[in-house]
């Protein structure tokens, strides 16, 4: 065992960094990174959602009140859009996986950009802006309407927990955005191969993870607010 | 094991390329991603802000000597005490032993060439300076006064001081954390030598990935809540906002998942670099390697579940403080684990006490202390007469600077032949943790005594009765600051006129002795292959009968 030391570096593959041994090694630490990565950001967003939790259960009817302000409309739709943005993520690293072009790889990244962009563009356009118009933004001119009674100021509450959470969420997706058009510039410089993709692997793994939270705030926000109650027991 | 070690001995430090020879310039330096000179970078950093932090407690002490305050007004004390708080735990013993020791020693240790992920390192260093930057900042136009802990709704509402710089600077050194802890796993996972199991791993290196661990899952916490705090703060609202249903207890919820785990972050490498120590200096393996080893995650598990201790008295439900007060006492087997198997290895060893060594003797004894006193607090009856004195103060210093503060000097005393190639002067570094040791006592020994006769924490004024105790700590703690200028004064000179120290001045084992000093950038001029366990230390022959 003493005497078998592989340290032969020739022939790097492209993309190939000196502290590895090999690219398989640097394959496996770059994924394995992105899921310690990912693992602190469920840590980051569970924080809120844990506070979420909590004042739910002590406040639920202002919760509710403060859920039907939503526009589930935009809310679904967005929801189909993120979706159909994993897919397209999924699809661009499927096509370096099998050794396609660069112009299908920078393709599928582009029109990822283009769902996230809608994304984000339908969020600030007809909810935030709206809710900014109605005042219903804490801190930007909230103003407590008769019809909330004495819940108005718990429902000021949850559109705190509305828009940090929202918010956070498309930083995130704004981040994304930006490491996926570094990809599409590598891509368009024929970065990408069959044998190294892990870029686009690791990334494809955040832009999950940023559609997955989205999916557990979907229903936590828009959902669960009473809106479809069956009997109306409150 | 390694060939290269013939020669090594032959051949003068100067006259061989290392990682510090190898580059010139300041340039050479801040866009380094050698794991060894971002240690450095780190080192200085932190020794930087021990001494802000250090000033600050300095002040507190001296106005302490009198009744009603010799120096400071209540206001000014009270950032004094925050300043210390803040500046001590987020800028130095959080990344203390991690960022410097942990940087320079894991890739060696392992065997690698590196880190992971290199880049990632210096962006976690220029993280902490941009954090530390902001932490300075805030002291130096007005100060904050809301204690290290940020509780709402003072830091919220009430407090008139920099509260958002303060925090943006936790908040920002805090992604220096989580990125260096992701660093660490991954390196531990994806890096080891051939034939580097982990049962083979130098006890340094589980501590360290126990201390990842904790950094990784929770510091996002920390990170997420000061965030709601800044923006709460800005903006008038938020969900701590008593006003709008909030609950500031739920601020102490979220703080201490974090903040209690994060005594382990400041703890656990301490414990690695005792039983590092503690083997090198008797000559033996050591007793219970796996039990050391399992017991350091044993400590980042427990951590996670125990942070209700905190808010015994200030409005957690009785019955939630009787689940966390239980889960607190668990932390005190593995802690014992520990300590009773550094002890075992003693036994029959070939001890030398050199410099190092004291330390780690200091270390087990105070840490004992520290840790039994926890004891006392993890009760649920005499925490309510203990909580908000300066027996927590007492306690948690023994913890943090008898037993944090203790391990890193002792690290780094034990490690500066190899980091920079040179020894110091080891009658001086004997004095100098005597008096350290000393020093320490007495500053925090009498503390005990004033928060079990009722004197509260955090005032800057106290009854005549309490003077005696504070006069012996505050002598105390003039000994203590002297206790640590000495070694900044012989280590520097140790750089340059220091005899070369040779590859293992020590004869220790471990990967770190079997490269020349300092390393080459590469670490090793021969990948290294492991064929033994750690800590393989001749067995004595001892007649028995």
């Amino acid at each position: 065992m003493a005497d078998t030391v592989a340290h032969a570096h020739s022939a790097h593959p492209p993309g190939f960094a000196h502290q590895f041994e090999d690219i398989e090694q640097q394959r496996e630490a770059s994924t394995l990174g992105m899921w310690v990565f990912l693992v602190t950001e469920i840590l980051f967003f569970g924080g809120m959602f844990a506070s979420y939790t909590i004042y739910r259960s002590l406040h639920l009817p202002a919760f509710e009140t403060g859920s039907r302000l939503l526009e589930v409309k935009f809310g679904a739709i967005n929801t189909a859009v993120l979706i159909c943005s994993s897919l397209t993520m999924v699809l661009a690293i499927r096509a370096a996986q099998v050794g396609k072009g660069k112009a299908q790889i920078a393709f599928y990244l582009i029109l990822t950009m283009i769902l996230g962009a809608t994304f984000l563009g339908l969020k600030l356009r007809f909810e935030w802006y709206h809710d900014y118009i109605e005042h219903i933004v804490p801190g930007f001119g909230f103003e407590y309407r008769p019809e909330w009674g004495s819940l108005a100021p718990q429902v000021q509450m949850f559109m705190c927990f509305y828009f940090f959470m929202t918010g956070l969420h498309a930083l995130h997706m704004v981040a994304g955005i930006g490491v996926l058009s570094v990809l599409t510039i590598m891509a368009a410089r024929n970065r990408f191969s069959a044998e190294y993709y892990a870029p686009l692997d690791i990334s494809g793994l955040y832009w999950h993870f940023v559609d997955i939270v989205w999916i557990f705030l979907f229903p936590l926000l828009y959902l669960i607010g009473g809106r479809y109650a069956i009997g109306g027991g409150h | 094991m390694s060939t290269a070690l013939a020669d090594i001995h032959e051949v003068p430090a100067e006259s061989r390329v290392n990682y510090l020879n190898a580059a010139y310039g300041i340039k050479s330096w801040l866009l380094t991603v050698d794991h060894k000179r971002i240690g450095l970078l780190y080192l200085a950093s932190i020794t930087l802000m021990f001494f802000v932090g250090g000033t600050a407690a300095v002040l507190m002490r001296m106005n302490l000597i009198e009744p009603q305050g010799a120096l400071l007004e209540p206001e000014t004390y009270n950032k004094m005490f925050s300043t210390h708080g803040i500046i001590m735990v987020f800028f130095f013993l959080v990344p203390s032993i991690p960022a410097t020791l942990g940087n320079f020693l894991i890739p060696i240790m392992i065997g690698a060439r590196d880190v992971a992920f290199p880049k990632l390192n210096l962006m976690s260093w220029y993280l902490f300076i941009t954090g530390s930057t902001f932490a300075l900042y805030a002291v130096l136009t007005g100060g904050v006064d809301t204690g290290w802990t940020f509780y709402t709704p003072y830091s919220s509402t009430y407090a008139h001081t920099n509260v958002i710089a303060a925090a943006l600077g936790v908040f920002i050194a805090g992604f220096s954390s989580i990125l260096t802890g992701l660093n660490f796993v991954v390196t531990i996972h994806k890096m080891r030598a051939p034939g580097m199991t982990w049962f083979r791993l130098p006890l340094f290196i589980w501590a360290m990935y126990a201390t990842s661990v904790i950094f990784v899952l929770g510091t996002p916490v920390i990170a997420v809540t000061l965030l709601l705090l800044g923006v709460e703060r800005l903006l008038h609202v938020g969900i701590f906002d008593p006003a709008i249903g909030g609950d500031p207890l739920l601020f102490q919820h979220l703080f201490w998942f974090y903040s209690h785990p994060a005594v382990y972050i400041m703890i656990l490498p301490g414990m690695g670099v005792i039983s590092e120590l503690i083997t090198a200096f008797t000559r033996k393996k050591i007793f219970g390697y796996t039990f050391v080893a399992f017991s350091s995650m044993g400590i980042a598990v427990i951590s996670f579940v125990v942070w209700g201790h905190h808010m015994f008295v200030t409005g957690q439900s009785v019955y939630a403080g009787l689940v966390f007060s239980v889960l607190s006492f668990l932390v005190a087997i593995p802690s014992a684990i520990k300590v009773f198997n550094w002890t075992a290895t003693l036994y029959r060893g070939s001890i030398s006490y050199q410099a190092p060594m004291l330390y780690a003797l200091g270390f087990m004894g105070l840490f004992t202390m520290g840790g039994l006193t926890g004891l006392f607090l993890a009760s649920l009856a005499v925490d309510v007469h203990l909580n908000g004195t300066y027996f927590i103060v007492a306690h948690f210093h023994y913890i943090m600077v008898g037993g944090a503060v203790m391990a890193y000097l002792g690290g780094i005393h034990y490690w500066w032949p190899k980091i920079t190639g040179r020894l110091y002067p080891d009658l001086w570094a004997r004095f100098a943790a005597l008096v350290i040791f000393v020093g320490f006592n007495l500053t925090f020994f009498p503390q005990f005594m004033l928060g079990y006769l009722g004197m509260p924490r955090r005032y800057a004024i106290y009854p005549a009765e309490f003077q005696v105790l504070n006069v012996m700590s505050s002598a105390g703690a003039s000994i203590l600051g002297v206790g640590y200028l000495i070694p900044l004064v012989y280590l520097i000179w140790s750089v340059r006129y220091g005899p070369p120290a040779g590859p293992n001045p020590w004869g220790a084992k471990g990967l770190e002795w079997e490269t020349p000093s300092p390393p080459p950038t590469e670490n090793f001029e021969v990948p290294p292959v492991v064929t033994e366990d750690a800590y393989n230390y001749p067995t004595r022959e001892v007649a028995r009968g």
